[in-house]
């Protein structure tokens, strides 16, 4: 291995990309905790960062990121089409939910909570439920994996999407489950923990702060991708990917390294479930449904499947346009022609118009991963094959 | 050790060639555990859904053949738009998520034209009219709306990794979906049925008179395409190209106008179920598609994918389940309908991916 891939190599690009992701990241904190609240601040430049990009708006477009780049892993590196990935996501935060809040007042666990020790319900450590809901978002992400991989890959998309569906339901109508209340229902659970970083406890409205956690998640996030992709798995999800029949006959062991590809996507959306729980204090069932799916799988297309860097772009972009930025350009727009055009409801037709234009037009996204980009032009390239070969003889 | 690995290679060779000789050959021990696992799969669930239907049967005799009746009713709707993803499915292998939307789109569209345009609102030989003259034209709608989502986006796509058109598939549903919810509005809107309405007794079970309609124009449908598929040249056409495209070609079939002829009658399958399901709900909403489309393409896959008959039965022990899910005493009850659904979508996935009709294929490299 050490022979094969240089070391220094590995170590100088990895240190490349840590200095400027830290560079922005610090640059975004900086704007968003020190200059917003600045007195000194230009009245025009407050008032464009608030509406175009205001600091809840960017918080939210981080947790997209995490949650893009956990179903890149199994999307863009692995090939499975994945059209459930809001279920992880709504596990990520029920975890959130049950061990970081009141939701279970007759119990009283405090472990290393961030309320006092009195207070009723289950209070774990927001670092701790971030792990707590990685891994069992990984268990459920094999657990759905192990009897379905088997299948070919449309069957696979749409297993996903069944999990993807029943979940939700199961939250939505958790008020009765059985006769146990899991989920308070469409009530949804009010109020979760905040975040303790050792001096102070982050609450819902430390937004600054939370922007720097956040970031910290994704960086993790990118780091993962980054050095799992190099190694002896990423290398057997790339196989898989571009032909899995070859990939099991030189030996990758198919079941396992699908299995694994699903696991650490999950742990991701997870990671994202948490961290969205503790973005908007609270854990609604609505929330949680099939177009969260789509949103994700087209912030993975439109970036670049199998690239770190095409995701984050990607996400970013899209979570923006969804969350924030149509409806600014909209008032924006009504307000200069005095017009009365409800942008929001365009979404769906900017979503669907993205993932068309870019299969049929730039399969690879917009910043594309070299491998992928030959192998989704493969058909083109077998006409050029045929036609040079017929023009031979 | 080279000898040895040959001559340990050349028993086992007599052994193989002794015991198929002696034994006829049923398939490799893989094969024959699958067989195993799908058999008494296929038991522990009819057993236990026996059970289920008996224990209701017996508890609310008239109230079972009630909600039966109207479970089969939606479950004829699921087969007509079932073998919309059938047909695409069978020549394409497309999974064609916007199919749903199509239908969804085909049901507003008729409520336009018998409401709106024709203006007709109650039942009286003008809404009969209108309605005949509806099934027509939705038909019509369908098809052409299916045909240039084929032309426009999927037949570019025809070549390339599978992937790419799945994910446009998915494109296209949220853009009809986006029609829809500028045609229709984003509340779900009531409309008048022109179909004769009431009731006939049997006994002391209630048939609605729009059920019967419902039968009496969903069968002939899909009588006739069944004609169409297997008795017909352009039916033939069809078979031949889902089986090898190339070799279709070869034999003189245009592949493209098979293609398009496919979907053609899906998207006519799916208006005439638009426009029953509209006449016999009376509600239509912009998110309809997607629900009901998800549960036909379930029925799709319970019968079999690729198999007309499979779509239609499967269509109707779907709608039959989810009726008896919804309106039994001893059942889930509608808030859990679609994990049903969904849970019988990933069983069957699991134990027999063919389907209930469909034969499974291997995989030629």
């Amino acid at each position: 291995m050490a022979k094969t891939i240089a070391p220094n190599n590995v170590a100088k690009s990895n240190r490349k990309w840590i200095t400027g992701y830290s560079i922005i990241g610090l640059l975004l904190f900086i704007t968003y905790q020190f200059l917003l609240p600045w007195e000194g601040l230009p009245l025009g430049i407050y008032d464009a960062i608030y509406r175009w990009m205001p600091p809840s708006a960017i918080n939210e477009s981080l947790v997209y990121i995490i949650m893009a780049l956990g179903l890149n892993i199994v999307v863009g590196y692995a090939g499975l089409l994945d059209l459930g990935y809001v279920a992880f996501w709504a596990i990520g935060g029920y975890c959130a939910g049950w061990f970081m809040s009141e939701f279970f007042y007759f119990l009283n666990i405090n472990f290393l909570g961030s309320v006092p020790a009195e207070a009723p319900g289950i209070h774990i450590n927001f670092w701790m439920v971030l792990l707590i809901g990685g891994f069992v978002c990984a268990v459920f992400g094999i657990l759905i994996g192990a009897p379905t991989l088997r299948l070919k890959s449309d069957y696979l998309a749409l297993v996903t999407l069944g999990f993807g569906e029943i979940i939700p339901q199961v939250f939505f109508n958790g008020e009765n489950f059985f006769g146990y209340n899991i989920s308070n229902g469409t009530k949804g659970i009010v109020g979760v923990d905040s975040i303790p970083v050792g001096v102070k406890n982050l609450g819902p409205f430390d937004f600054g702060w939370k922007l720097l956690i956040f970031l910290l998640l994704t960086a993790v996030m990118v780091f993962i991708s980054l050095r799992l992709r190099r190694g002896r798995l990423g290398r057997a999800w790339l196989a898989i990917r571009e032909d899995e029949l070859a990939a099991s006959m030189m030996g990758v062991p198919l079941m396992r390294t699908k299995l694994s590809a699903y696991a650490v996507g999950a742990f991701a959306g997870g990671l994202g479930g948490v961290a969205f729980a503790t973005h908007v204090n609270g854990v609604y069932a609505e929330r949680f449904n099939f177009t969260i799916s789509i949103f994700l799988l087209a912030m993975v297309v439109l970036g670049g499947m199998g690239n770190v860097w095409g995701v984050i772009l990607g996400a970013f972009i899209l979570s923006w346009v969804n969350g924030n930025g149509l409806t600014a350009f909209g008032q924006l727009y009504n307000e200069q022609f005095g017009t009365e055009i409800d942008f929001a409801s365009f979404t769906f037709l900017l979503f669907g118009l993205v993932l068309i234009f870019m299969m049929l037009f730039k399969r690879e996204g917009l910043l594309p991963e070299s491998r992928l980009k030959l192998m989704l032009h493969e058909d083109e390239l077998d006409q050029i094959d045929a036609s040079s070969k017929s023009g031979d003889k | 050790m080279q000898c040895t690995a040959v001559l340990g290679g050349d028993r086992g060779g007599v052994k193989l060639a002794k015991v198929s000789e002696s034994k006829k050959f049923t398939g490799t021990p893989g094969q024959l555990r699958r067989q195993r696992i799908e058999q008494s799969g296929a038991i522990v669930i009819s057993l236990l859904m026996s059970v289920w239907m008996l224990v209701n049967l017996v508890k609310a005799p008239e109230q079972f053949v009630q909600v039966a009746i109207s479970g089969l009713r939606n479950g004829l709707i699921y087969a007509l738009i079932a073998l919309g993803y059938t047909l695409v499915y069978g020549i394409i292998e497309l999974i064609n998520f916007a199919h749903g939307d199509l239908f969804m789109l085909s049901a507003v569209f008729s409520s336009f034209f018998i409401t709106y345009w024709i203006g007709a609102d109650q039942s009286n030989p003008k809404g009969w009219l209108a309605f005949a003259s509806c099934l027509v034209a939705v038909m019509i709608f369908g098809a052409v709306v299916n045909v240039l989502i084929e032309r426009l986006a999927y037949r570019r796509l025809r070549n390339a990794p599978r992937l790419a058109p799945l994910i446009t598939a998915v494109g296209m549903s949220f853009l009809l979906n986006f029609i829809g919810l500028k045609w229709n509005g984003s509340t779900p809107r009531q409309w008048p049925t022109v179909i004769p309405s009431g009731d006939i007794y049997i006994g002391e079970i209630r048939i609605s008179l729009i059920t019967l309609w419902l039968f009496l124009i969903g069968l002939p449908l899909l009588l006739a395409l069944n004609y169409l598929v297997t008795n017909t040249k352009q039916g033939k056409a069809m078979r031949a190209t889902s089986q090898d495209k190339d070799a279709s070609t070869l034999m003189g079939i245009n592949v493209n106008k098979t293609i398009a002829f496919t979907f053609a009658l899906g998207g006519a399958m799916a208006g005439a179920a638009g426009l029953l399901y509209q006449q016999s709900i009376g509600t239509t909403s912009y998110n309809l598609g997607f629900q009901l489309g998800l549960i036909a393409f379930t029925s799709a896959v319970l019968g079999g994918i690729g198999n007309l008959w499979g779509a239609v039965v499967g269509g109707l022990l779907i709608g039959l389940i989810q009726g008896l899910n919804d309106g039994l005493p001893y059942a889930f009850g509608q808030a859990w309908s679609q994990s049903v659904v969904f849970a019988i979508l990933i069983i069957i996935l699991v134990f027999r991916p063919a389907g209930l009709l469909g034969k499974s294929v291997t995989e030629k490299v």
